[in-house]
């Protein structure tokens, strides 16, 4: 695959929350303001693409040659629970304001399944490479802030609309994500 | 509802007040990846079940043991380790469902209610009531998706637990097939919920 192609796929045709479904947690969560959900972008943009680094190659060049495929989950959650741990304390001590920026977002991110869901799907990408698993990531997790980020947009102007009481809350938010999830079909055939 | 409840109240609020799907929104993303049908619906809130039952035993039973500290990452691994079991036995004797499910089984891991009811419940509640606990949000769990999961069969597929009961070239909503129908259809769905769980309070 060709790493435009990558890029396409993983932003636009198959989105990882609007085709998906991974890290809807986050995406219902914190997605109430457009500033909030832009650091929850960034810090998913961070650690996911580090996490998928570090679960590839303990995959590639551990479990493989080990033959302990079928400790793969618990492996990885533990590598990106320890990780977003290690972030938070580097980033604390290296870059203070980026911190700031990200902290509050990063102990939400160990149980965000859009996380482990990459680092797994990286592995059975065609003719994968580092590289190539890394830069999934990195485009998987623009997606993610693509569809956050459009959301929390929407969102604020619902504040101002007058709802029925029985739509107000989640099902508004749902029936929203479903109509911003069949803008996202239309890019189905693109690649 | 922390003032001991019966057994009948613990085990109840997880399938109507506390429902994980449509109160408390906990587990969204195999609730909408799965429900493509009934059956996968109905198979990944077993396998939820299962895993939350297990985990709830273990943490209520070695709750004491642990250092509070380290309390999630040994909650996790407790978890994990019961979702292996889980992916094994299901490729091993239902490789169908394993194949429908894919990703979400390994996902099994990150559902925040698992943990979420470790963390909230069976690790300051003992073994009986966990159990309860876990049987109760488990089945509501269960419930919610199988629903969901029918709803959107019926709709998309004019099918119900893979029986067909509209001609073959019947014009079917295949939108709620499709990604978005897993949002539309949940919308409605708690929006239907609320409605009932108020008439009833």
């Amino acid at each position: 695959m060709e790493y435009w192609v990558i890029l396409i796929s993983a932003v636009f045709v198959n989105n990882i929350v609007l085709s998906q479904f991974l890290g809807i947690c986050p995406f219902l969560g914190v997605s109430g303001k457009v500033s909030t959900s832009v650091g929850m972008s960034g810090a998913v943009l961070f650690v996911m693409t580090i996490a998928t680094t570090v679960t590839y190659l303990l995959h590639q060049y551990l479990l493989l040659p080990l033959g302990l495929d079928y400790l793969r989950t618990i492996t990885f959650i533990l590598v990106i629970a320890a990780l977003v741990q290690m972030v938070e304390i580097v980033l604390k001590k290296v870059s203070p304001p980026l911190y700031q920026a990200l902290g509050v977002f990063l102990p939400l991110i160990t149980t965000n399944c859009a996380v482990l869901g990459v680092a797994i799907l990286a592995l059975g990408l065609v003719d994968a490479s580092l590289l190539k698993a890394v830069f999934f990531a990195f485009s998987s997790s623009l997606g993610f802030a693509l569809a956050l980020i459009l959301f929390a947009s929407i969102r604020e102007y619902l504040e101002l609309a007058n709802l029925p009481e029985g739509m107000k809350g989640v099902p508004i938010n749902l029936l929203v994500a479903g109509i911003l999830s069949l803008a996202f079909l239309g890019f189905a055939g693109l690649v | 509802m922390k003032q001991t409840p019966g057994p009948k109240e613990n085990f109840l609020k997880g399938i109507i007040k506390e429902n994980p799907v449509f109160v408390m929104l906990l587990g969204m993303c195999p609730t909408l990846g799965v429900t493509s049908s009934a059956y996968n619906g109905l198979g990944m809130g077993v396998a939820t079940l299962f895993v939350l039952l297990m985990s709830n035993v273990v943490v209520s039973l070695i709750k004491t043991q642990i250092p509070a500290k380290v309390r999630i990452p040994a909650f996790i691994v407790v978890i994990a380790s019961f979702v292996t079991i889980v992916e094994m036995v299901l490729e091993a004797f239902i490789p169908f469902l394993y194949e429908q499910l894919g990703i979400f089984i390994p996902l099994i891991v990150v559902n925040c209610l698992i943990l979420g009811r470790a963390e909230a419940f069976a690790s300051k509640n003992n073994l009986p009531a966990s159990v309860i606990d876990a049987l109760g949000m488990g089945i509501g769990f269960t419930l919610a998706l199988t629903v969901l999961g029918a709803t959107r069969e019926v709709l998309g597929n004019g099918s119900l637990f893979g029986f067909r009961f509209v001609p073959e070239d019947a014009n079917t909503f295949i939108l709620f097939i499709l990604p978005p129908g897993a949002f539309i259809a949940l919308s409605y769905l708690a929006i239907a919920f609320n409605r009932l769980t108020r008439k009833v309070a």
